[in-house]
Parts: structure tokens; sequence; C-alpha cells
């Protein structure tokens, strides 16, 4: 009888133990937030586009950690989708092409000799990338611009261009080579009787 | 001098060395080309700005564009010549992209600009030294084209143990460093003496292979006159002992830790080329614009050295080492491991070209087709870096980059010594260097993203703080103008109340009994009604006519309690006289009138929307005719009415009615052409066949608006005519009222677009954007305006009106001011009829802002109604008969609208007592006391009301 109401209470005591270790962490170790949304969110490309339907990139991560759909994204584009769908531990599927095409990426350039000066771009910019004042030429900074899209409507007189970046010799990239050339399939003679039959 | 330790490295190939080649011939000095082509980019890190402008001439060693930022260079002209363009020109680069080039076309003079040699090195402070170095665009000539400043700045960190000079040059076919220790073997030494002075390091060690015998032999004579502690360390000929880790291993058996520098371990290098550009800086004043290259390969026919001038096309110094094209296979720009294929020969030498391999066919073959990797492990042991090119590969082949730079990817210094002995050839350099780019746009990438995020949330967070500090603005100024309103109406407020304490207390009994009762026929004819158009809605035809039955016989008894309410109300104070009970059979028919009038209204406008729908049925269309002449019939009884009222008091009274009756036509006729023109553009949209018929119909309906707008024009100021009007003064008012009711549609249209645009979706940015707003509010401007000079006019018409301008433009003020409280209740109450009709429920709407806005907006209007009723009360001292009825017919609108907010009240009170049937007892009890108060204050105001009609028509009789 002794036995077992020692294995009881060291049993008791132990849980009690362990409950005030896991206790104690949980306070200690607490997250504020939802990490989860930052981790999406991180991955979203922060471009502020509104094309995913939300007004901005965060608003979206939510939606996509409420369980929307990850595939909204067209600047973040299939690399994206794949690295949400890594996160989030779902299928990668493709681009929704609701919400737009993926493009190379772009920025936003003012044809400065047709602007009126209106500011309507300036307050459309989500990243203050446009400087200019009223009745003053804007013009847009080419490294703080995402992309978005979002100044070339309001602008009055469609001064806005969606330019293309291009490649320079310093943001080239090397190529992946082709792989396992279908060439080299045939280098067995095997190989290459069965094409002489076929 | 002493023979340094050697120690060795991992991995390594020893390929065909292939250096004699070049080695035949001595140092080549090629003839001016006919242009040099100088890349702003020949370094690291941001490209050089040009000093120089098209046409300038400039001399030998010139500046011709600066550093642009910190890890960027010099450049300086090769020759002396003019700057014949800036322009996009093909550069040595893998890509085979173009940058921007300086083009320098020679004089032929070579002509040197004024030198200045730092001759003080030795005492100077070092940090001028190193500015000197930077000017003189010295960079590492091993292969980076890293600012040399930059790394002996980054080489103080640490205290250094070994300075290492790099004249190992492991890699097959190039002897550039070989040939310029033999040629320059004492500016070599100096060079590293000014440099070793500079970062003070412990030992300074050459690392050289054992395949330039001529060169080590060179360096020992040299070193040994000199009595330098320099050592020289011999290294076996093993691919890659060149390489700066390698090196370093080779000749100090330290290893740079994964991510880190040579200089965090307290070990700097230096290519000897960088040594022999210090020392022509320092002692001669020539900045670095030319360097030794290796011309070799089978294709060209003397393979040699050459100084050459940065910025001379490699066509040219093909030609100078006699090239053939035939034989000429592949161009590659460095040795044969770590050199990339140039699709062109127009592009320059850079300060980094250190060969031009010209290979023929036999040389260079092309790469045998990749094949599949047979896990033979050889390329682990190759890998200088200690690295598993297996699995880097299968990570680079899967895009696993997370996993690539886990096995150290980026150690990897791309020697393509595991590609050279793969045997299924596979390029696994080729791939690192993919997966190296793809991380770094990656993570450039994610550096811009995070910026645009951080610029993002700060512009939210700005937008938020200006939005919080309107707001407070705002209030601040509420507070005040309510604190100046709530001090001027004080003493109004207690006159009137003062006027209408004085109420029998039996009386007081009775009228609550029947204000109740009146509350609750109120109420239960508002259901009915509300049943009564849910049934028109689903056209229950037997529901709606015993329906409208209910209605009609509860609306009658509900009169009939008002009207023994007024009896009961207005013969206690009994000062004034009763006008309701002659006045309430009328009106009672009336108001039946008006109500047939809406019902027939509604179904109508239903019918004719079903016409649209379906515009081929004639059953539709004759109902619609029979429902106008329904409309009518209905119309025509309410005029009578209407005229029959008031024909019963007296001739003034008549007049005004007529008014009434008349603004009524106008506006029904306004609203019918409004309605023909929304038809029509719907009919537009459809195409639908009676476009015509309708523009018909709207043609016919304005002229009628604008006859009927013209006749309230002429009656308008026939009444004051009476008083004492001039017909000049009467024009003026007409073409005023006509502005006004202009500047009124103009609000009207820009609301309904704003609401349209709002149904649509669009946010209020949006809308904010577009030009409703703005056109919304210059209306209301114009409209506030156009009132205050209506009004002012309206005094004025008064023979002994004396309003002191001051005064005029005071009220002009709180004119303006009304207006804008009005839009703002408007606004508000639009707003919740929006968020209604979204489905949201009483309690969301009561959460949301706008009710309280709407709260603070008629308190606010109330205050300056107040207001401007007072300052109409003082003139009336003066001018007292002509000034009261302004003043009655202020209070009485002031009264109306008191009336109009009771009824509201009691309306909302009612529909939360209905929703609330469900609840406890006490809610219903406290929102049916409620609802008694808010009668009572509708009585109230009803009263006073008909008190001041009275008066009014009293004085109107009296004049």
């Amino acid at each position: 009888m002794l036995t077992v109401l020692l294995a009881v209470g060291i049993l008791v005591a132990l849980s009690l133990i362990f409950g005030a270790i896991l206790g104690y962490a949980n306070v200690r170790f607490h997250v504020e937030g939802d990490p989860i949304v930052d981790q999406i969110d991180a991955l979203l490309p922060q471009t502020q586009c509104g094309q995913c339907g939300h007004p901005g990139c965060r608003p979206y991560a939510e939606a996509i950690s409420n369980g929307e759909a990850i595939n909204h994204c067209p600047p973040g584009g299939q690399v994206t989708i794949q690295a949400l769908a890594d996160l989030l531990d779902v299928e990668a599927v493709p681009l929704d092409g609701d919400h737009g095409t993926e493009t190379a990426k772009r920025v936003a350039v003012i044809r400065e000799d047709e602007c009126i000066g209106c500011t309507k771009c300036i307050q459309a910019c989500p990243v203050d990338a446009i400087l200019g004042a009223a009745k003053q030429m804007h013009t847009v900074i080419a490294d703080e611009c995402t992309g978005c899209d979002l100044c070339v409507e309001p602008c009055p007189v469609d001064c806005i261009d969606m330019v293309e970046v291009g490649v320079t010799s310093r943001t080239w990239s090397w190529d992946k080579p082709q792989g396992i050339a279908a060439t080299s399939l045939n280098i067995i003679a095997t190989d290459r009787q069965t094409e002489a039959v076929h | 001098m002493q023979a340094a330790q050697i120690f060795s490295f991992h991995g390594g190939i020893h390929p065909e060395q292939n250096k004699a080649q070049s080695l035949q011939l001595p140092l080549g000095r090629p003839p001016l080309p006919n242009e040099l082509i100088l890349p702003l980019g020949q370094h690291i890190g941001q490209s050089s700005r040009p000093l120089v402008k098209i046409g300038d001439k400039v001399l030998k060693g010139q500046t011709i564009a600066m550093n642009n930022g910190f890890l960027s260079s010099f450049l300086h002209a090769p020759t002396s010549g003019t700057i014949s363009a800036i322009e996009e020109r093909l550069i040595a680069h893998p890509s085979g992209l173009s940058d921007l080039c300086i083009i320098l076309t020679p004089d032929g003079q070579d002509e040197w600009t004024e030198l200045t040699p730092l001759v003080d090195w030795k005492v100077g402070s070092k940090t001028d030294v190193l500015a000197y170095l930077s000017e003189m665009g010295i960079v590492g000539m091993g292969g980076a084209g890293f600012p040399t400043q930059v790394k002996l700045q980054g080489a103080h960190k640490h205290p250094l143990s070994h300075f290492i000079i790099n004249a190992a040059e492991c890699e097959p076919y190039i002897t550039a460093d070989d040939m310029l220790i033999r040629e320059k073997t004492l500016e070599l030494i100096l060079g590293i003496e000014i440099l070793q002075h500079l970062v003070e390091a412990d030992q300074v060690v050459i690392g050289i292979e054992d395949n330039k015998p001529t060169a080590i032999a060179a360096l020992n004579r040299l070193l040994d006159e000199r009595n330098s502690t320099i050592k020289v360390a011999v290294v076996p000929t093993k691919y890659p002992s060149g390489g700066e880790k390698q090196l370093i291993q080779l000749l100090t058996n330290k290893e740079v830790p994964s991510g880190q520098h040579p200089a965090d371990i307290g070990i700097l290098c230096q290519n000897v080329g960088t040594c022999v550009a210090v020392h022509d800086a320092i002692y001669q004043g020539k900045p670095l614009i030319s360097r030794f290259t290796t011309l070799t390969g089978d294709a060209l026919k003397s393979p040699q050295n050459v100084e050459a001038l940065l910025g001379t096309p490699i066509a040219h110094l093909l030609d100078y080492a006699e090239s053939e094209q035939k034989k000429l296979h592949r161009l590659v720009m460095g040795g044969p491991m770590m050199g990339y294929t140039l699709d062109s020969a127009v592009v320059p030498i850079v300060k980094t070209s250190n060969c031009i391999l010209a290979a023929t066919k036999k040389e260079l073959p092309t790469p045998a087709p990749e094949q599949a990797c047979i896990r033979c492990g050889m390329c682990e042991q190759a890998c200088p870096a200690s690295l598993l090119p297996q699995q880097l590969l299968w990570f680079s082949k899967s895009q696993e980059h997370e996993k690539a730079e886990h096995y150290n990817l980026f150690d990897c210094i791309e020697c393509g010594a595991c590609s050279y002995v793969c045997p299924s050839s596979i390029p696994l350099v080729q791939y690192y260097r993919h997966s190296k780019s793809s991380i770094r746009e990656a993570r450039e990438a994610n550096v811009k993203s995070d910026l645009a995020k951080q610029r993002f949330e700060a512009r939210q967070a700005r937008q938020e703080a200006e939005a919080a500090e309107k707001e407070a603005k705002r209030l601040a100024r509420q507070k005040a103008t309510t604190q100046k309103a709530s001090d001027k109406a004080a003493p109004t407020k207690a006159a009137t109340s003062a006027t209408a304490t004085p109420s029998a207390a039996s009386t007081n009994d009775e009228s609550k009994k029947l204000k109740i009762d009146l509350a609750i026929g109120k109420t239960k004819l508002k259901k009915l009604q509300k049943q009564l158009l849910a049934a028109q809605e689903n056209e229950h035809l037997e529901e709606i006519n015993a329906l409208q039955q209910q209605a009609t016989e509860q609306e009658k008894q509900v009169a009939l309690l008002e009207e023994e309410l007024a009896k009961v109300s207005t013969a206690a104070p009994s000062a004034a006289a009763t006008p309701a009970p002659a006045k309430a059979p009328v009106s009672d028919e009336l108001k039946k009138a008006k109500v047939d009038v809406a019902l027939i209204g509604v179904k109508l406008k239903k019918l004719q929307k079903q016409l649209l729908e379906n515009p081929d049925d004639n059953e539709i269309k004759t109902k619609i005719a029979g429902f106008e002449a329904d409309l009518k019939a209905a119309q025509a009884l309410l005029e009578k009415l209407g005229a029959n009222g008031p024909a019963t008091t007296v001739a003034k009274a008549a007049v005004s009615d007529e008014l009434k009756k008349l603004k009524i036509d106008a506006a029904i006729a306004k609203a019918a052409v409004k309605k023909v023109e929304k038809a029509l553009k719907k009919a537009e949209e459809i195409q639908a066949p009676e476009i015509d018929a309708i523009r018909q119909q709207l043609k016919e309906a304005q002229q009628r608006a604008d006859n009927l707008e013209k006749t309230l024009a002429n009656p308008a100021p026939a009444a004051p005519a009476a008083i004492a009007s001039s017909p000049a003064n009467a024009d003026a008012d007409k073409k005023r009222k006509i502005d006004l009711a202009v500047a009124k549609a103009g609000i009207k249209k820009a609301e309904k677009n704003i609401a349209l645009l709002k149904e649509q979706g669009k946010d209020e940015a949006e809308i904010e954007a577009s030009e409703w707003p703005k056109k919304l509010a210059e209306a209301q401007a114009k409209l506030a305006t156009l009132e205050t000079e209506t009004n002012p006019s309206e005094t004025a018409t008064a023979p002994a009106a004396s309003m002191t301008p001051a005064n005029a433009d005071a009220d002009k003020k709180r004119k303006i001011d009304l207006a804008v409280a009005k839009a703002g209740i408007k606004k508000a109450e639009k707003n919740i009829a929006l968020l209604k009709e979204q489905g949201k429920d009483d309690a969301e709407i009561e959460a949301s802002e706008w009710p309280q806005k709407l709260a603070e907006a008629q308190a606010k209007l109330a205050t300056l109604e107040s207001q401007t009723n007072e300052p109409t009360a003082a003139p009336k001292i003066e001018t007292k008969t002509s000034d009261e009825k302004p003043n009655l017919a202020e209070q009485i609108k002031k009264q109306k609208i008191a009336a109009a907010l009771a009824k509201a009240q009691i309306n909302k009170l009612t529909k939360r007592l209905e929703n609330s049937v469900e609840g406890t007892p006490e809610e219903a009890e406290s929102i049916q006391q409620e609802i008694l108060a808010a009668q009572q204050k509708q009585q109230d105001a009803e009263r006073l009301l008909a008190q001041l009609t009275h008066s009014q028509d009293n004085t109107q009789e009296n004049r």
C-alpha cells in the first residue's frame, strides 16, 4: 500500500513540478502577436499594390493565415507561392489569373515635362516613392518604387509609365545549366540502337 | 632571408600548365589603339562618376571619373586625347551586356598631365596615403577589383600577423604576374614596403609557385641585396594555390572561417600587380592606367605578355599578337579554369583583366554534354574549400537555396576544380554560380521589400497621426464654438422656458394620457404602413386593400387624438388662439390625399421598372397609364384640398399656401424630370426602342418644371409686393431664387454621384480623388452665399430696416456655418442609411461614429440656428413691425425642425421597442418612457409651431 501511495505521490509531485515549469515557460516565453502572420508577411513582396484585394501585404498575410488562397499575389509570383506553400505546408498552386499576371519587375517613371503637379500620384503611392509638391513637377525615386501601379490610375494627364527594369551587368545573374542534355542520353551504344529502330 | 614554412590545403588539381608559350617573347608594348573604351565600373561597388564632358581634351593620367561611394574608385585617362563619347558599350562581363563607358580618342602625343608623387609617404599620416591611393584609382588587380584603400582600412581592425603578397598565379596559361615580377622586381619590393609601412604586419611573405624559377631568383637576389625582412615562400604548383584563402592556408596553416575575411584572422593579401601600382602611384605619381596582361592561346602566332593601357580593345591586342581568325575557336577573358567566354573582341581591357586566351578548338573543346552524377566523389576530393560539391549540386538543381547555403555554398571560390575532375562533365560551377546569384537576388529583394514595408508603415503612421491631429483640432474648435453658443443661447432659452412654463396641472395629466394614446396610435399606423409597403412589394392585392383601410382608419384615429391633444394643450396656455381645429380636418384630408399620391407613385415606379425590364409588355403599359391617371386625379384632389384648406383662412395665408403648393408642384415636376432622365439613361444602356418617347417625356416634364418654377417665382414676390417691395427688388429676388435652385440641384447631383461612387465600392480616397466632393463643396458654398444674399434682401425690403453691415457679415458667417452644419447632418444621415442598407444592425450603427457625428452636427445646427435667430431679434426692436415676419418665420422653421427631430427620435425609439419585444420588460419600459419624452418634445414643438403660425397670420392680417 505504501509503495502505491508513494508512486502516486511521486507522480503527483512530478506533474506539479512539470506543470509549474510549463506554466512558467508559457508566461516567460510568451510570443506577442501572431508569428505566422509575420512569417507570411516576410515572404510577401511588400509592393502594397492591393492586387490581392487587400489594402496592403500585411492584411493579405492575415487573410492567408485565416485560410485565404496563397496564389493571389502577382508581384510575388510563383516564387512567393512556393515559399508560402513551404511555410504553410500546403500545395503550391499556380497564380490566380483573376488577380493579375506575373510581370517582370517594373518601376514607375513620370514623363516629367507632362506632369502638371497635381500631387495625386504622391497621395496614391503606398511607399512615398514619389517626390514633388503642388504645381511642381514630380518624380519617382526609382530605388524606392515597388512597381505597384497604384500611381498610374490617379494621374489626370496619364504621364506615368511603368517601365521594365532592365538587366544590367550588376544585376545580371548566371543562367542555370540546361541539365542533363538530351544528346547525352544517346551516349551508350544501346541507346543509339533503339533510336535507329525508331 | 630565410625560407618560410609551407603547409598544405585540401584538394586541388594539377591541370596542364601551358605557361611557357606566353613567356617566349619579352614584354610587349602595343601601339595606341584608335580609341580607348573605359568602363565606369571596372571595380567592385558603384560605378564611378564621370568628370569629363564629350569633347573635353584630357592629358595622360588626368582624372576622368571619380568615386561614387565607399566601394568605388577613380578612373584616369590612359593617354592624352579627346573624350569622343560617354555611352553604353559592350564590356568584358560574362553576361555579354553593355555598360556606360567613357570613350577616349588618343591624340598620339601621349602627353602626361602634371604628376604629383607622394614623396613624404613615410612621414605623412597613413590616412592621407590611403586617400591618395584611392585617388590614384588603385584596386586589387588579382581579379575582384576590390578598392585597395578599403582593403587596407579593413586590415586595421585586427593586428596583422601576416602580410601576404600573392604571386602564386596558379591558373594555367597566365604569366602576367610572372612577367611583372621579372620586369619590375624593384618596383614590387618598394611597393610592398609602402604597404607594409601602412599595415605594419609582423611578417611579410611573398607566396609564389615553384613554376616561376626566374621570378623567384630575381626576387631572392634583390631581397638579399636590400637585406630585406620580406620572405619568399615557394609553394608547390597546385591549382588553386593562388586563391586567397588557399594561399593563406599554405603559408600560415590558418583557415579563414566561413563568411569571414582574412583580415578577421589578422592576415592581409595583396596581389603583386597591386603592389607595383602602389609603387608607381607613390613614387612617380602615376595613377593606374595600364596593366600587364597575358595574350596567349594557340590561335595567336606570337603569344606574349603586354603592358596594355586600360580601355584597349581586345581586338587591338589580338591583332598585335597576330591572331589567326580561322583557328580561333573560343575567346576567353581570364584563364581556362575561372575565365569566361567573350562573345565579342571589341570589349576593352580593364583593371582586372589578367589574361586573354584565344583558344583553338583542340585547346578548349566544347564541353562534353552533361550526364547524370554517378556519385564518384571525385569533386569532393578536388574541392580546395573542403565543401561537398555533390550535395551542393543537388540543392542547386532543385533550387533548395536554403539548404545550399547551409552547406556553405558561399565558401565556394568557383575555382572549377570540381568541374575539371567530374567524369560526367557536369558544369558544377555554373550551377553554383546560378544558385549564388539567385540567393543574392532574393536577398536584395528581401532588403527592398523590407524597405518598402518600413516606408509603408511609416506612411501609415504619419497618415494616422495627421488624421488624429485634425480630429483633435476639430474637437477643440467645436468645443470652443459650442461654449460660445451656449453662452449666447442661455438668455433666449430662459425666455422661452419662461413662456412655456405656465401650464395648468390638470391639463397636464390629460395631455399626458392623450399623448400616450397618440404615440400608440402612431406606432400602429407606422406598422400598418410598413406592412402595406411590404404587401405592395409582394403584390398581394387583397391584403393591400385591407391594410390600406386599416391604415386610413388608424390615421384618422391618430388625427383625432392629435386634435384632442392640441385642444387640451392649447387650452391651458390659452394665450394663443386655436388654429388647429379649423385646420385639422382639411389637413387630415390633405394628408390622406398626399398618402394616396405617394402610394400611386410607388406603384407607378415599380411598374415602370418592370416595363424597363421587358419593354414590350403592353399590359404593364396600360397599367402604367391607369396609374398615371390615378396619380393625376389624386394630385388634382390634393391641389383642390390644398386650395380649399387655406381658403377658409385669410387671403394672405392663401397666397402663402398657393406658394407652397406651387413649390410642391415644382418639386414633383423636378422629381419627374429626374426620374425620366434616369429612365432615359437606363433605356440608353439597354438600347430600348422607346428612347424617343422617353426623351419626349423628359422634355415635357422639363417644360412643366420650368413653367412651375416661373409661376413659383412670380407669386413669390407677389406676396411681399403687398408689403412694399419695388419690382426691381422682386426681379433680383427672382434671379436669386433661381440661382438658389440651381445651386441646390448642383448639390443634389454631386451628392448623388458621390453616393453612386460609394455604392460602386470605391473607397473614400477614390471618391476624394474624384471631382465630386469638390463640386459638392463648391455648390454648398454657392448655396450658402445665395441664401445669405436672399435673406438680407428680404429684410432689406422692409422700409425701416437698419441692419449694420457688420451685423450682416456676422449673419452671413453664421449662415455659412449653418449650411455646413446642415451638410454635416445630411452626410451623417446618409452614412447611417448606407450602413443600414449594408445590413448592419442597430447596435453596429450605434457603435460606428456616425450617430455621434449626427448628434454633434444636430447640436451645432441648433446652436447656430439659435444664434441666427438672436441677431434678427435684435434689430427687431428698431424695426418692429416689418422684422417680425422673418423672425416669426424663422422661429416657425426652428419649431418645425424640432418637431421633425422629435418625430425621428420617436421613430427610432419605436423601432427599438419593436426590436426589443423579446427583451426584458424593463428595457421596453425604459424605451417607452423615452418615446414619451420624445413625444412630449414633439408636442411642444408642434404646439409652439401652431402658435407661431397663428401669430404670423395675425400680424399679416393686421397689416
